[in-house]
């Protein structure tokens, strides 16, 4: 076992609608910007890990994005596993840098779907169906999520009100970020009034589209050093996969969460109550809650609550999604993801400014993708 | 436009051909695993639970209970607007697996967790493939 990886850079774009930007401008600026941010050049980059676009696909994105920013790696990969992608591309940086086959590996997510797709984002989103056993159905994605939620209402686990609780704290949060995508503020009314979606998931319990990227940068632990900002450890990482469509999950109360947590704190040789600040995967409202409680930071029934007497916010308990998350900073692709990275570097660099957590030292990312289908989950720590 | 564009409809493959044909003949057949004896669902080349390729197709009797559901008001695409508000759900049949359907013939408000229901068959204009859902089951 060598030394542990660190997180030496990390940059987001502006997000929101952005109608200048193209899926790789938005690459580019992530990917710059990170590596500004580590203080190094592209050419000290000898691994390059990219994941997809629904707005410009392409057979090999990482090639392209080599091409775009004239870089030419050792390793190169593209992965594809939809909203988990942020943290898989973390994860599988870091085992090539405790491998030594990389030096420093560039992490790389964005896309224009808000502005480069128009309507045809949700089609695309609902495309995830199983073509034979879903799709003929009409499910929309907040369908799928919502077949969890669903029961969480059905035991008196989850109510409304718990719902909007998480969607107001994020947008509190969101508007003490300045790149943020929404920061109009919202009370509980308005989410409890908004819109049905799918039930029990209204429009203000979903997460936005936005235009928007993020990248980061793994370096090998022994060239913290050289860094310009105090480096960020890779503690320990999980993974959990039960299936790929809702139908077939083994169970709708807990998820791969609760094994990809699980390995991650252990790796870390930490506990739940270790974690200061936590950046989880926010499609909707009730992803969140559901996700907390499969992870075991809080009892069945319990983080509800816990949203609703305030335990979320910057100050409060456990802070979570102190950017505003999926659901008010901004959702783009994988970069959904990769945001949560970001704001969980920031913290624990202690550069968040209004959304800073007093005296963070560790800190939780969470990616999750497909419907609860797949989860990676990642501890780190100041170093 | 919405009438325009058709909802979309499975096209069933050489795995899948006896559970769509099974469902134009009114029969809602699954694999289940010589070896293990369970059953599963969808059909596969093996079984998800030994991985046994030794299976054969039986026919449910159709009955089950809802696992959960979601009253849709926002169709994910322009076909399935005009049937806004309506219900998805997961089923678990009595054999002993679950999938995905809409409950039809009935008020969405009236669909809770729990709740028997039945397989019934629906046809779709300009296909000849009959879709598997479920409606309350009376009895």
């Amino acid at each position: 076992m060598g030394s542990k990886a660190i997180i030496s850079g990390v940059h987001d774009t502006q997000v929101g609608a952005l109608p200048d930007s193209t899926c790789m401008s938005l690459h580019a600026e992530a990917a710059l910007g990170a590596l500004a941010d580590a203080g190094l050049a592209v050419s000290d980059i000898d691994g390059l890990l990219t994941a997809y676009s629904f707005a410009s696909p392409q057979l090999m994105l990482g090639g392209v994005l080599g091409e775009y920013i004239g870089l030419r790696p050792k390793v190169n990969a593209s992965i594809a596993m939809g909203g988990m992608t942020g943290g898989l591309l973390v994860r599988h940086a870091e085992s090539l840098v405790r491998s030594g086959r990389c030096r420093h590996v560039l992490c790389v997510t964005g896309d224009n779907r808000l502005t480069g797709m128009g309507d045809k984002v949700q089609a695309a989103l609902a495309d995830v169906g199983h073509p034979q056993y879903e799709q003929p159905y009409g499910m929309s994605v907040p369908a799928a999520f919502a077949m969890a939620a669903q029961v969480y209402f059905h035991e008196g686990w989850l109510n409304g009100d718990h719902l909007a609780a998480v969607a107001v704290n994020q947008r509190t949060n969101a508007a003490l970020h300045p790149q943020s995508h929404m920061k109009k503020p919202i009370t509980m009314d308005d989410v409890r009034k908004s819109k049905v979606i799918a039930s029990p998931l209204r429009m203000l319990d979903c997460c936005l589209v936005s235009d928007g990227g993020a990248a980061a940068v793994v370096s090998a632990g022994d060239t913290a050093r050289d860094l310009p900002k105090r480096a960020v450890e890779l503690l320990g990482i999980g993974e959990g996969h039960t299936h790929e469509h809702i139908f077939a999950a083994p169970s709708l109360v807990d998820f791969g969460c609760k094994e990809s947590a699980a390995d991650a704190l252990a790796q870390a040789g930490l506990k739940h109550q270790d974690v200061d600040c936590a950046h989880i995967y926010d499609c909707f409202t009730s992803t969140l809650l559901i996700t907390l409680e499969s992870m075991g930071f809080y009892g069945r029934g319990e983080a509800g609550p816990a949203a609703l007497a305030g335990e979320f916010a910057i100050g409060g308990r456990f802070p979570v999604n102190t950017n505003g998350g999926l659901l008010s900073y901004g959702s783009s692709g994988a970069a959904g993801g990769m945001f949560h990275v970001v704001e969980a570097v920031r913290q624990l660099r202690g550069e968040c400014g209004p959304r800073q957590v007093k005296d963070a030292e560790v800190a939780l990312a969470h990616t999750l993708g497909g419907i609860f289908s797949g989860h990676c989950s990642i501890i780190m720590g100041r170093a | 436009m919405a009438e325009l564009q058709a909802k979309p409809m499975p096209v069933p493959d050489s795995i899948s051909r006896p559970y769509w044909e099974g469902a134009n003949q009114g029969e809602f057949r699954f694999q289940r695993c010589r070896a293990c004896r369970k059953a599963q669902f969808y059909s596969r080349y093996a079984c998800v639970h030994c991985h046994s390729t030794e299976l054969q197709w039986q026919v449910a009797k159709g009955l089950g209970r809802v696992a959960s559901f979601s009253v849709i008001h926002r169709a994910p695409i322009a076909a399935f607007m005009a049937d806004t508000p309506y219900v998805l759900a997961l089923v678990d049949l009595d054999e002993g697996f679950r999938f995905m359907c809409n409950v039809l013939h009935c008020d969405p408000a009236t669909v809770k967790i729990g709740m028997r229901v039945r397989v019934c068959y629906e046809t779709r204009p300009g296909s000849e493939q009959k879709v598997s859902q479920v409606e309350p089951a009376t009895s």
